[in-house]
């Protein structure tokens, strides 16, 4: 049988099993309509929830930018001064917020995403919902039990597929929406702890994916220094001092760098 | 012949389109058996853009029951799998 076969009748399967049938047909069709105005409130409720979380992502990812932005600033003003250990500094603290911002990022399209499905399968679950009920009024106004049976089966189910696919939805979507916040807790605890300014708290995971990121970040940083030094070269004016003014040419940092300079005691 | 995309809608599709359908239907099969996650997703793609191509869409209000039913776009080999697990529920 092809797969498309097997996950119809399965889900059919499912789908039929879920309706309760009460011995009066005429009965079903009302007990299934309040389902369905359940089911429709749940699915609205699920919009809700996703739309919170992904305003919370979003919120979050504001915040780093502003703090990967504020080191950059920092790191240009420092080299600006000839302080390259403190560039250096502030460049590794950037490195190690830019995989969170991306992961934000990432999560925040994912979240507009699911936000977006179930918008429409409320908007398809009440249609269908408002068409059934027509139908419903139809069938009770028009027929007695027995004739009923045949109209109500056709009725029932394509609802009844309807209302296991949004139900499935809306399932996904709360199980998405858990993981993600989940791990925005945890980036709201990090920032609210402050310790988004310690840079050393970021590199979290095991020793070896922890070595890998290090690795990474030092030539992330080797690569921006070099491109804001070119930038820097020439610049006539230096602004005023960052932390303490340091007289130390360019030419002499380098210098020192190779040796390999002890932090900035400033 | 009715074509519901879980999460997405149903489409009304030629009946001479059901052995391209099939084709590209079973490249999503043996996917799923062999584990080959980069096949899988191109291979759903492949047949539900068929769907919605050759397909006309039913309007939101329609209650018609599906003919065949397919795992929502997003979905990954795992979610297919256990799509498919439940097959118990069957009678014979």
């Amino acid at each position: 049988m092809t797969l498309m076969k097997r996950i119809s009748l399965i889900f059919r399967a499912k789908a039929d099993k879920a309706l309760d049938r009460a011995e009066d047909p005429r009965e079903t069709l009302d007990y299934s309509y309040k389902r369905q105005l359940e089911l429709l409130t749940k699915v609205r409720r699920g919009v809700a929830d996703v739309a919170t979380s992904r305003k919370r992502v979003e919120l979050q990812a504001a915040q780093l930018q502003q703090q990967s932005d504020k080191l950059t600033d920092q790191a240009q003003k420092a080299l600006s001064m000839g302080r390259e250990d403190l560039a250096r500094e502030a460049l590794t603290r950037k490195s190690g917020l830019t995989g969170q911002l991306s992961d934000l990022k990432a999560q925040q399209a994912q979240l507009q995403g699911e936000e977006e499905k179930l918008t429409l399968a409320s908007q398809r679950l009440q249609a269908k919902v408002e068409s059934f009920r027509t139908q419903k009024e139809t069938i009770k106004a028009q027929y007695t039990a027995a004739e009923a049976q045949t109209r109500i089966n056709e009725a029932f189910s394509g609802i009844s597929e309807e209302m296991g696919d949004v139900g499935m939805a809306v399932q996904r979507a709360e199980d998405k929406t858990a993981q993600m916040q989940a791990r925005a807790g945890a980036i709201d605890e990090l920032i609210a702890s402050g310790a988004l300014d310690d840079a050393s708290s970021l590199n979290r995971g095991d020793d070896i994916s922890r070595e890998l990121e290090a690795m990474s970040s030092h030539s992330d940083v080797e690569a921006e220094l070099a491109a804001l030094k070119a930038g820097t070269t020439g610049e006539a004016t230096a602004p005023q001092a960052l932390e303490q003014a340091d007289s130390t040419p360019p030419a002499q940092v380098e210098a020192a760098e190779e040796t390999r300079q002890e932090g900035g005691s400033a | 012949m009715i074509v519901r995309i879980l999460a997405e809608g149903q489409w009304d599709v030629p009946d001479d389109q059901l052995p391209a359908l099939n084709e590209l239907d079973s490249a999503v099969e043996k996917a799923v058996e062999q584990g080959d996650r980069e096949t899988f997703s191109q291979s759903l793609d492949a047949l539900l853009n068929a769907v919605r191509t050759a397909g006309t869409r039913l309007p939101d209000e329609s209650l018609e029951d599906s003919d065949l039913i397919l795992p929502p776009a997003d979905a990954t080999l795992e979610e297919v799998r256990e799509l498919l697990s439940d097959e118990g529920l069957i009678p014979g």
